[in-house]
């Protein structure tokens, strides 16, 4: 009976904190969008197997797969999919939820996320730069290498990498909105 | 009025009402309703029992009024109002309270609620059940024709019965031929016995049967009149071929220089002329002339067809004829359209060759087809070596259409086998489901099993010609999920088709606008009652067969059109209709003359009577919408049935405060 | 212009094109000067957040876009345009999910409260750039600013996913076609790829290369496929992973792709008669030039329609029903 009531609420949460999430209802399992991914054949699991691990209350095993952090947001599920089930924005949701209850193992997305949403929060641009070097020093050394030499430094020469960060002028009120926005959706999104 | 003797009956309908409203309590709170008898709650009032109870009660406690709290009264008005009858009651003395769908069903978690809404319900009838007034129903004569519009297989069967049972049909057809989706086919499933020869013996028994009269290449401009009495006018376009005298020899398509691409008949996958005759078993045998392609309306020069023609039978210049039919009943059988396969763009028709749709499919297989029955691809001459069938194309689809369209598993299945048994080329059907539930269907599906068929559980997403690698060049590559393995996958083949699904015509909207009949939120034409009553619509003397009122199969559209006729021979055999004598009433003295009320209309019953500068009801033609009265600026219009008295006591019925005793309300209401 | 009246628009050019899409910055307001439009940077704009901050906190990613349509309703403007697909599309979904969706514009306000800010869905249209040259400006005037057409060089026209998903009614999701035309306007050699609407790899090259190298080679490889020139992108990230990574692609597949990657805002400048430099050629890692060499000052000659086969079943039309 737990059981029961846990599946309810996993399912729920999920199409809770998307919007236009309570479509996941209808899914019929036809596997559209699994077809349709470009990373569909590297995930752990496809979307479609995704929503019908959540409608059976597999939580830990949905959360620690790769399957959201591999979607590439191209929306062509989205588009495909005959009930009209936003599925590119419920991937966002369980990664956000992956990594509210630190359940990705591998780290290295949310990690590459964390740190581009870190130069946005404190300058209000993305710093591409910064965060080649300090995400890729922290996963793969060895890549940092590559990056000086190779691609990064062609980048570099043609004058598509910058060296410093920019900063927009009233970072104060954007950090308000997001302070205030992160509050919000603290208490339940 | 003080007099009346209202007897209420409030039904259980076993647990659809009882098991939410609280039938006892409502009974006893009604019986301090004004004017009421006596209040009573019986588990099945529409049983013969519950029926007679009132009856008993109205020879027995005099009871001027009865009000029966049950379900629609589109299911049960008339069997109440028969009670009522039969007990001398007049039976428009009697009213209706829906407390099934409007309180039970709709509230079924809210029992106190629903309880609530049945009281203000029943009070609602009560309250208006005083005011009503004796009505005579108006009886008029059945004229015995029918008229069947649409010369489809639904078409063609009731047309038949209605003929062999000794009744005039006149059958309105808008191709040139009648015989619809079903002349296209090749075999049918699940016994895949040749489409052809089992419709073919049909129509011409149409073309041939003394009873019916076949107006081909015609179309319904404006329908007036009612159940009994309808006036049909029909546009008979011109064919430009003298009937009389053509016969059907075919020199003139062979002579004819234009050749254009036939999309009607041959799914867009043949060819026709300018003067064709849409194939070899058209009935009528006669050919038309396509006024849009032939050179002849353009530059005013070739007219081969006319020189070759041995009988003299072109004629340019024939012009269209409207004619006017009376008749007495229509039953409405114009069938489906295929979901344009073009509006899914992931599946590549129209831009990738090798994609066919199931129509042009079903052409190619066709020995009377443009490739006489041998299946190849669009090149003409190379036969597949692998073939993959995609179900469920715009069906199953909230982009497009939510239903099942019911006949395309089956057919996918009829396709894999001839594939098979035609090429040997190997067989994937992609689905979602595998829908064969009828009589010797899924014994079908075991045997394409036993074929080899491979079938692939998994929406396609998406047909490319985009080669990943040299497996894959100059293929189709069926991209999709296998679901049952939980993989990708990349299947290479040659030919794609596409099994979409079936929609309503077009033009459905105006046609059930035409006859007065709506559609269903999909489109197709809605049924008084979609179990017990598919045929009949909600207005009288019109009918409808096939899938023109949803997706269905030749057998269940075959049995529809039979059933429409039986309803139709029922209604000729009675000789007469009564009509609702629901119907508005113009009060002469005080009407204006204004005439709003004769535009405003929808039925054209109003009728301005010169002479006495006043607007009159065609009682015969009033469908007692209530329109006029309401359009009526000197107020002098009555609804019969629908007075003014009658709604406004209705509303102070439903406002009642259900939770006091009627009682003290009834003394509030009477201050 | 008739769907502006004054021709003007609100600009958001993005991150990207600060700096590592410069060149797509540059061409695109060559491009709207010589077209007679304007385009007026958004003063103080932040980052749309790109996919990344949509993972973290779906809220604050939201308010963090609408701030910008909160600024460019507050500058009067009735329109932005973004260049970027990912900002156009973040931009795109943050006004129609306000719009749509009650508690979200409820609780995107109240974040903007906090920053004296509010925004009302539906106030500000966002508009792609390639859609304001395509509808506003329209391909006739494109046409008549064409002084150099670009005969022979046969260009692959590539959407990507942004800039037509989510639905956001501007080409066909699934096969768009608008940059096609807007290319043979300008006198080039259209390919009708097949991948036009597929993923670049997004983000993937960040985190899996197996994923992302694979995605990027199987577009390189179509467009090869294909003899086309160049491809030609509408979206800075599109251009990022084909151009900088086909180095990686070779190297790992072994595959020789030599295929220059160009903003459409570049090509329009070359036709338009501008020198390379003004619109920014140079800037790619894979060099265009020789792909540029390629254009002559005749057009191309058609090649004869070859007559269909006596024996081929006819094509359906083409034309689409409702
Ligand atoms: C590819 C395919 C294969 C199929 N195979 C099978 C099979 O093997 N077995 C099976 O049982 N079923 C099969 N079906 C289903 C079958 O086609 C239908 O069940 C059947 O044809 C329905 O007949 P109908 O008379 O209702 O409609 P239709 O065949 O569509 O006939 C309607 C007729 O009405 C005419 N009409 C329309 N509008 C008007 C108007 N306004 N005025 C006058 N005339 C009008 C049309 O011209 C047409 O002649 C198949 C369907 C498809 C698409
Ligand atoms: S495409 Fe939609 S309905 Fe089909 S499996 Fe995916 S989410 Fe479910
Ligand atoms: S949006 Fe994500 S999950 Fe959907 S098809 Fe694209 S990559 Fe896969
Ligand atoms: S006159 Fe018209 S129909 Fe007759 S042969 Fe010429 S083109 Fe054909
Ligand atoms: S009958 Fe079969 S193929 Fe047709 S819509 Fe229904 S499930 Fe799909």
């Amino acid at each position: 009976m737990t059981a029961q009531n846990g599946r309810r609420r996993f399912k729920h949460e999920v199409i809770d904190a998307t919007p236009g999430g309570e479509q996941l209802t209808l899914c019929l399992q036809c596997g559209t969008c699994g077809g349709s991914c470009p990373s569909g054949a590297d995930m752990d699991h496809t979307p479609r197997r995704i929503f019908a691990m959540i409608d059976a209350d597999m939580k830990d095993e949905v959360l620690s797969s790769n399957t959201p952090w591999f979607c590439v947001s191209c929306y062509y599920c989205s588009v495909r999919c005959p009930q009209e089930i936003p599925i590119t924005d419920l991937m966002y949701t369980l990664k956000q939820m992956a990594i509210r209850e630190g359940r990705y193992e591998q780290r290295r997305a949310s990690d590459f996320s964390e740190t581009f949403i870190g130069y946005v929060e404190s300058y209000g641009r993305a710093f591409e730069m910064g965060l080649a070097t300090r995400y890729h020093l922290f996963h793969n050394p060895m890549k940092m290498v590559g990056m000086a030499t190779g691609m990064g430094l062609s980048l570099l020469q043609k004058g598509r990498m910058s060296l410093t960060p920019e900063r927009i002028n009233n970072i104060e009120q954007l950090q308000a909105i997001l302070n205030k926005a992160k509050q919000l959706s603290a208490g339940g999104a | 009025m003080a007099e009346e003797r209202v007897g209420v009956y409030i039904c259980h309908c076993g647990h659809n009402i009882a098991g939410t409203v609280d039938v006892e309590a409502v009974a006893e709170w009604a019986a301090d309703l004004p004017n009421v008898e006596v209040s009573r709650h019986y588990e099945f009032m529409c049983s013969s029992l519950g029926q007679e109870l009132v009856e008993e009660d109205i020879k027995t406690l005099g009871l001027t009024r009865v009000v029966v709290a049950a379900c629609s009264p589109h299911m049960h008005e008339r069997t109440f109002r028969g009670a009522c009858e039969r007990a001398g009651l007049n039976p428009y003395l009697f009213e209706m309270a829906n407390i099934r769908e409007h309180a039970s069903w709709v509230h079924a978690v809210d029992k106190e609620g629903a309880t609530e809404k049945a009281k203000a319900l029943v009070s609602a009838a009560v309250h208006r059940v005083v005011h009503h007034t004796p009505l005579e129903t108006m009886k008029v004569p059945v004229e015995p024709t029918t008229m069947v519009v649409g010369g489809g297989i639904a078409g063609i069967q009731a047309a038949l019965e209605l003929a062999d049972a000794g009744y005039k049909v006149i059958m309105v057809e808008r191709e040139p031929s009648i015989g619809g989706h079903m002349a296209q086919l090749d075999k049918t499933f699940p016994t895949l016995d040749c489409s052809a020869c089992i419709l073919t013996p049909k129509m011409f028994d149409v073309g041939a049967h003394p009873n019916i009269t076949m107006l081909t290449y015609s179309e319904v401009e404006a329908v007036e009149g009612y159940v009994g009495n309808f006036v049909v006018t029909v546009r008979q376009k011109a064919r430009k071929v003298i009937t009389d005298k053509c016969t059907g020899c075919g020199t003139c398509w062979e002579k004819c220089p234009i050749r254009v691409v036939d999309d009607v008949y041959e799914a867009g996958l043949g060819y026709r002329k300018a003067i064709y005759r849409p194939f070899p078993q058209a009935v009528p045998k006669y050919p038309v002339i396509d006024v849009e392609s032939c050179t002849y309306y353009k530059t005013g020069k070739c007219r081969a067809c006319q020189m070759f023609c041995p009988t003299e039978a072109i004629d340019f210049d024939q012009q269209d004829e409207v004619v006017d039919y009376k008749v007495g009943n229509v039953i409405l059988a114009t069938g489906y359209e295929q979901f344009d396969a073009r509006r899914i763009p992931e599946y590549g028709y129209g831009r990738l060759a090798n994609v066919f749709t199931s129509l042009e499919f079903e052409r190619m297989v066709n020995a009377t087809g443009p490739t006489g029955g041998k299946i190849m691809l669009r090149d003409g001459v190379t036969e597949p070596e692998s073939v993959a069938i995609i179900h469920c194309v715009g069906s199953r689809d909230r982009r497009y259409n939510q239903y099942c369209s019911a006949v395309c598993c089956m057919y996918s299945l009829k396709f894999a086998h001839l594939v098979k048994e035609r090429t040997g080329a190997e067989v994937y059907n992609f689905y979602m489901d595998i829908r064969t539930p009828a009589k010797g269907y899924e014994e079908f599906y075991h045997r394409l099993l036993e074929e080899g068929v491979r079938f692939v559980r998994g929406r396609v997403a998406k047909v490319t010609d985009a080669a990943r690698g040299p497996g894959e060049e100059g293929k189709l590559i069926i991209q999709c999920e296998d679901t049952l393995i939980g993989k990708q996958r990349r299947i290479p083949v040659d030919m794609v088709v596409l099994s979409a699904g079936m929609e309503p015509r077009h033009d459905a909207e105006e046609i059930g606008h035409l006859f007065g009949i709506s559609c269903s939120v999909d489109g197709f034409f809605i049924e008084r009652h979609p179990k017990l009553d598919p045929m009949a619509t909600m207005t009288d003397g019109i009918y409808v067969a096939g899938v023109c009122q949803g997706p269905k199969d030749i057998p269940a559209t075959v049995a529809q059109g039979a059933g429409a006729a039986a309803r139709v021979l029922g209604v000729i055999s009675q000789g007469e209709v009564a009509l609702e004598p629901i119907r508005a009433e113009i009060d002469e003295e005080h009407c204006s003359g204004c005439r709003i009320c004769n535009t405003m209309c929808p039925y054209s019953a109003i009728d301005y009577i010169e002479e006495l500068q006043v607007s009159r009801v065609n009682p015969a033609l009033c469908k007692g919408c209530g329109t006029c009265v309401a359009a009526c600026p000197s107020q002098v219009i009555t609804g019969a049935h629908y007075s003014y008295d009658q709604v406004m006591a209705q509303i102070d019925g439903i406002l009642i405060d259900v939770n006091r005793p009627v009682t003290a309300e009834a003394e509030v209401a009477a201050d | 212009m008739t769907a502006n009246a004054n021709g003007s628009y609100a600009y958001y050019p993005g991150c990207s094109l600060t700096k590592n899409a410069a060149a797509y910055d540059v061409s695109s307001r060559v491009i709207a000067r010589a077209l007679g439009f304007e385009l007026n940077e958004l003063t103080d704009w932040n980052c749309c957040g790109a996919s990344e901050y949509f993972s973290l906190n779906q809220l604050p990613a939201y308010a963090l876009v609408a701030r910008n349509l909160a600024l460019t309703a507050s500058e009067g403007a009735k329109q932005v345009v973004a260049p970027c697909s990912l900002c156009y599309v973040n931009l795109y979904k943050t006004d129609k999910y306000m719009g749509d969706h009650a508690d979200l514009n409820e609780k995107v306000n109240a974040a903007l409260a906090a920053g004296k800010l509010a925004y009302r869905a539906g106030d500000v249209k966002v508009r792609h750039l390639l859609d304001v040259v395509v509808n506003d400006v329209g391909f006739d005037n494109v046409a008549a600013a064409v002084k150099k057409p670009l005969y022979n060089l046969r260009v692959a026209p590539y959407y990507g996913c942004l800039i037509v998903r989510p639905r956001t009614g501007f080409d066909d999701v699934e096969y768009p076609t608008t940059m096609d035309h807007l290319m043979e306007v300008l006198g080039a050699t259209v390919v009708d790829f097949p991948l036009k609407a597929e993923c670049c790899g997004g983000h993937m090259t960040q985190i899996s290369d197996d994923v992302a190298l694979e995605l990027i080679r199987r577009l390189l490889h179509n467009a090869t496929e294909y003899e086309a020139d160049a491809i030609v992108t509408v979206c800075p990230m599109c251009q990022l992973n084909l151009d900088a990574y086909q180095d990686q692609v070779n190297r790992r597949f072994g595959t020789r792709f030599k295929m220059p990657i160009l903003y459409f805002t570049q090509v329009m400048g070359l036709a338009f008669g501008m020198e390379p430099k003004a619109v920014a050629i140079g800037k790619e890692i894979v060099d265009a030039r020789p792909a540029l060499a390629k254009v002559t000052a005749e057009p191309p000659v058609q090649p004869k329609k070859k007559r269909r086969d006596k024996s081929a079943l006819p094509m359906p039309s083409t034309e689409r029903e409702g």
